[in-house]
């Protein structure tokens, strides 16, 4: 990773994407680089495309032009994708039909030091999905993506579920974890004191994409 | 507010508890919620501020009585002087108490939203609610076109506002909102609010369930505070009012579990009055 250092880690080039053929465009040409070890913010009103940026940038939709480039190379599609991302609704990035436990260890065995931190309590591993609040579940998402070969993570309004005091906690986990493993961030969020708290840098999608409006 | 007193919601002695099977087929009972007592007055929003996971959407859900069939309710709740039992719920809902979903999940995927958002209908109050949905809408920035869309369409603050739509369409006597306002950007939650602050002077009373606590207090009459399944206190807003740091320290969970439960988060307090 030291060699990167100053050159974008994760780079996405000219990208374009529309949901479907003859649909208006969601982001159109777009360009934004993010250095390892940096921590970016991304804002803009709701509805303009933030969320399906992040999903592009952890590979779970393919732009129609453009690529996401990751350290100079173009996302690798197979295997564990170094960018990983947290998202928005946990209750629907669970799987129903799995126990909390086989939902944690899905990609990694996240160290018991971790989960005491992260509030996630043992008698909650036993449980399915439903039976824990959207604040529990989003610790179990948080613990689960945070493993060794995770490079680049890409939050989309994680926290808004969360009491402020559970917040803090996490996003302190979450700056510790990245600071010391030189990882990069982006972060989506509409409360510009987070943003500003949490980045060095506040970027408006509005601002780096040509097709502003969601019509 | 106005010299209004009559509660439209009473809740007296509030349990939930859950079933579960442990191992085969031992089954154990969790209580979640215990002894929980709470009013809201007409004309009043009460908010309900407190950790995740500490059992504030139960006590939505319990309301609303779409706790799922292994859990177990007792103790009474009063809605304008009735009792609530489940043949009076199910006329009620939809109509004279409203409700809001904190998961966006709540919203049917295979049907246009606008079709959800003005519910099941006559012919006759269709033009009506048409009329109705538009101006909703409008209030809510979003445009005509999204009553077109599917769920799957929306992004997630979209998503939300159409949830919040569907809650004001009608004049409710009660609206219970799950945390309403995540994902939106501060103009619309605040709007949602003074949307709120509006029904409340109709006399309207508002359940508010929020973690945005910087907006309770500024929009909230009287703020209950939630901790593991009981209510720790009622006060009313102002007792929090400066900077709102009494109230921060006075979560038990700062005070002794943040501490202790989590030996990382030493700095935690500081770090908070950055955020809020």
């Amino acid at each position: 990773m030291q060699k990167f250092h100053g050159e974008p880690a994760l780079q996405a080039a000219h990208i374009s994407f529309r949901y479907q053929k003859n649909a208006p465009w969601v982001l159109k040409d777009v360009n934004l680089e993010v250095e390892a070890g940096e921590r970016v913010a991304l804002v803009g009103p709701s509805g303009c495309g933030k969320s399906t940026l992040a999903g592009i940038l952890a590979g779970y939709e393919i732009p129609e032009s453009g690529e996401v480039l990751w350290e100079g190379r173009p996302l690798e599609r197979r295997g564990y994708c170094p960018v990983q991302m947290i998202g928005q609704h946990p209750e629907q990035a669970v799987n129903p039909r799995w126990r909390m436990e086989k939902i944690l260890r899905e990609c990694w065995n996240p160290k018991e030091e971790l989960l005491q931190r992260m509030g996630i309590e043992k008698s909650w591993m036993t449980r399915w999905p439903n039976e824990l609040s959207g604040g529990e579940l989003q610790r179990f998402c948080i613990a689960r993506v945070l493993g060794p070969e995770t490079k680049f993570l890409v939050c989309d309004e994680i926290s808004t579920m969360l009491d402020v005091i559970t917040q803090a906690q996490i996003w302190q986990i979450l700056l510790e974890e990245t600071e010391r493993r030189r990882m990069g961030m982006l972060v989506i969020t509409h409360n510009r004191t987070l943003a500003e708290r949490v980045c060095s840098r506040i970027v408006n999608l509005e601002e780096i994409n040509h097709e502003a409006s969601f019509d | 507010m106005k010299g209004q007193k009559e509660p439209v919601l009473a809740v007296k002695e509030l349990c939930v508890s859950f079933t579960m099977y442990d191992r085969g087929l031992n089954r154990r009972e969790f209580e979640m919620v215990h002894q929980l007592s709470l009013t809201v007055n007409a004309g009043e929003i009460v908010a309900v501020a407190g950790s995740s996971g500490s059992g504030k959407s139960l006590l939505a859900h319990g309301i609303l009585g779409i706790l799922p069939e292994n859990a177990k309710v007792t103790g009474t709740m009063e809605f304008c002087g009735r009792r609530l039992e489940e043949a009076s719920l199910k006329k009620l809902r939809g109509r004279e108490i409203a409700f809001i979903p904190q998961s966006v999940k709540y919203l049917d995927p295979l049907m246009k939203v606008g079709r959800q958002v003005i519910g099941p209908c006559s012919r006759a109050e269709k033009k009506e609610r048409q009329e109705k949905l538009k101006q909703v809408f409008a209030r809510y920035q979003l445009e005509e076109s999204v009553a077109n869309l599917y769920p799957y369409q929306l992004s997630g603050g979209m998503a939300r506002r159409v949830l919040i739509s569907g809650a004001v369409m009608k004049p409710a006597k009660l609206i219970v909102a799950d945390e309403p306002t995540p994902g939106l950007q501060e103009s619309l939650a605040r709007e949602t609010l003074c949307n709120f602050r509006e029904l409340a002077q109709e006399g309207c009373g508002v359940l508010l369930i929020t973690h945005d606590i910087d907006l309770a207090l500024q929009m909230a009459d009287r703020i209950a505070i939630f901790y593991d399944g009981k209510i720790l206190e009622t006060v009313p807003a102002a007792a929090f009012s400066g900077d709102g740091r009494a109230f921060l320290r006075a979560l038990p969970q700062n005070e002794f579990a943040a501490e202790q439960k989590f030996p990382g988060a030493g700095n935690t307090e500081g770090f908070r009055q950055r955020i809020i």
